[in-house]
């Protein structure tokens, strides 16, 4: 359920477009920063809210790499994978990543605490190899740059 | 607030009017001081005709791949009607390479900002969307954050500057899929749907955004405006190569010392970029290939680099084209199967799946690549590999299908022996074709 606050955000989009369907992306945007992921039971609510059908609203979610339809791990790694990062060891920082936490990219570690992924270019090509942490990039990365960024993982 | 990266002494001549050395020049108050938004009030003055114009004697040519030339596909949208007219302004930013656009939102964004309204104004438009990529969270705050400001100086919104025109700019936010950069799926993302491509015709200037008249420009594109607007149309088409003028931010990648992007006249020799912008080849390597302008550009061979320069012209000649001016760099070291490899990757993943050719070809494409990559192909899959390619490039709705094409087909052009090699039925006696 969207909280007040962005109910009250939701009134002020739909002055900013000229059809609900439009701010399709814009309300699972909000609902994803509420609850960490898209629920199901999330995007009834959206076509609910937007006028449109469910099957509208499911259609974009799993059209769009960035929504999630499961909760993801409290930290969600991604690694740029891509020509400019590899060219810069991004093979390097992915598989320290996996010794590191225990797992293989694509999978969360069992204390639900980091998922690893690898991703396509996220525009930091020449700060590679590259890495996300939902927004925050780390660039120029190094395995001990790596080290440090998983100690301060709370 | 970082800069960004200084001008280094030894290259071509040139004073950053993009992305200037000024300290905070994201901040209102800086950006006005030196003479921002003066260019809108200049353009506030002229008819909307004259802009355009104005912008039609600049050459200027869009910055988001296709080097359009900007003023004539503003003089495209229809002048009269009562149907609302759209500009949406393209910071997709995913091609591959491609890093340029972020700059701008975190070291200039008021000059987006002004060029967006001097757009509007220009196009009659009363309502902008500037759509930036999901990924971009930091730099979407960093625009907002400008929007804001713009909108409480009474720059954006109703009656700018006592002019008595009104226009709205929004920032819309993506959401992962490389397919949303091209034009009308950008539309289709904004209209809160997939982001399939449509067909064309109608082209977005009679049927866009909504049905209406839209015109889609890249964000570097909009950012040239205020400066043709306020130096001059002849001044703007004076800089660099003279079909494709202006200031270029040239984003450098892989095997260069000091990577990043810099501004520069159009037409810098490569091999200048890459030695002298750059800081050259760490371990004074040779340059095996490039990749002049991200990843969906033809990629050119180390040595047939002597002359090429950063212009549409010079790199057509040379067999490829200037894209996002995002030039990747290759070592003598490189394993070039592995890079075809993962940009084929790159490609089938973000296939939005519409058109046959594309979405089965990009598949197997990068099948086949796997394969040269493990030592597994047989020497006919590098003509099946040509042919697929062939079969997908000029067989789609969009251009993706030809990015996915284009360096594939180039590569085995350049460096077919490489692919040779890396079968298990070549003949050992036999000679491995150049
Ligand atoms: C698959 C694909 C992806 C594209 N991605 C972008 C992008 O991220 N940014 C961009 O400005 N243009 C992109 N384009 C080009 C746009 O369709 C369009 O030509 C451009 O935004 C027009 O702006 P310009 O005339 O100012 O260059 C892409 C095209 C294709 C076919
Ligand atoms: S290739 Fe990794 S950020 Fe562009």
């Amino acid at each position: 359920m969207l909280n007040e606050n962005n109910l009250k955000r939701v009134e002020e989009l739909k002055r900013r477009y000229p059809t609900t369907q439009a701010l399709t992306l814009p309300v699972l945007w909000m609902v994803q920063e509420q609850e960490g992921y898209v629920s199901e039971a999330s995007m009834q609510e959206v076509a609910e809210l937007l006028n449109v059908t469910f099957a509208h609203v499911l259609g974009v979610v799993t059209f769009y790499t960035m929504f999630h339809t499961k909760p993801v791990g409290r930290h969600h790694i991604e690694v740029c994978t891509n020509v400019s990062c590899m060219l810069r060891g991004s093979e390097k920082i992915m598989s320290h990543l996996e010794h590191r936490l225990g797992v293989k990219c694509g999978e969360t570690t069992p204390d639900k605490k980091v998922t690893l992924n690898e991703t396509e270019c996220l525009g930091a090509c020449g700060y590679a190899p590259m890495l996300a942490i939902g927004e925050a990039y780390h660039e120029h990365l190094t395995p001990d740059k790596v080290d440090r960024l998983l100690e301060g993982l709370s | 607030m970082m800069l960004p990266p200084s001008h280094p002494d030894q290259a071509t001549k040139w004073e950053n009017v993009i992305l200037p050395p000024t300290k905070d020049l994201h901040k209102i108050d800086v950006y006005r001081q030196g003479g921002g938004y003066g260019a809108l009030k200049k353009a506030l003055a002229m008819k909307p005709e004259e802009v355009i114009e104005e912008v039609k004697r600049s050459n200027l040519r869009g910055r988001g791949g296709a080097c359009f030339p900007t003023g004539l596909k503003w003089s495209f949208m229809p002048k009269a009607g009562t149907k609302a007219k759209y500009l949406c302004v393209n910071g997709d930013e995913s091609e591959p390479g491609t890093f340029k656009d972020r700059q701008i939102f975190e070291f200039n964004p008021h000059l987006l900002i002004e060029g967006t309204l001097i757009a509007c104004w220009a196009m009659g438009i009363t309502a902008a969307y500037i759509y930036i990529r999901g990924e971009y969270g930091k730099w979407i705050r960093m625009l907002e954050r400008a929007l804001e400001d713009a909108y409480s100086n009474r720059l954006v919104g109703e009656n700018i500057l006592d002019s008595g025109f009104t226009t709205q700019i929004y920032i819309h936010k993506g959401a992962g899929a490389y397919i949303c950069g091209e034009e009308s799926s950008l539309m289709n993302s904004i209209e809160g749907d997939r982001g399939y491509p449509r067909v064309k015709p109608p082209f977005p200037a009679q049927v866009g955004l909504w049905g209406c008249p839209t015109t889609i420009n890249n964000v570097e594109t909009i950012a040239n405006v205020p400066v043709i607007i306020e130096r001059g149309a002849a001044w703007y088409a004076g800089v660099g190569s003279p079909k494709h003028p202006g200031p270029l931010l040239v984003g450098v990648s892989g095997h260069v010392n000091q990577p990043g992007v810099y501004e520069m006249p159009t037409g810098v020799p490569l091999l200048e970029i890459i030695h002298k912008w750059s800081g050259g080849v760490p371990g004074h390597k040779g340059i095996k290939a490039v990749i002049p302008g991200g990843s969906s550009t033809m990629v050119l061979r180390g040595e047939a680099l002597e002359g090429v320069r950063m212009d549409a012209d010079s790199l057509k000649a040379a067999g490829s084209s200037v894209g996002t001016a995002g030039l990747i760099v290759m070592d003598e070291d490189t394993d070039l199967i592995a890079v075809i490899t993962r940009i084929a990757k790159f490609y089938y993943h973000e296939s939005c799946g519409q058109c046959t050719p594309c979405r089965e070809g990009t598949g197997w494409l990068w099948k086949l690549l796997t394969r040269f990559e493990a030592g597994e192909a047989r020497m006919s899959d590098v003509a099946l590999l040509m042919d697929v390619a062939n079969n997908i490039e000029g067989n789609t709705i969009c251009a993706l299908g030809d990015a996915a094409a284009w360096p594939v087909q180039s590569m085995l052009r350049q460096f077919r022996d490489e692919f040779e090699r890396r079968t298990v039925d070549r003949p050992d006696d036999a000679p491995v074709s150049a």
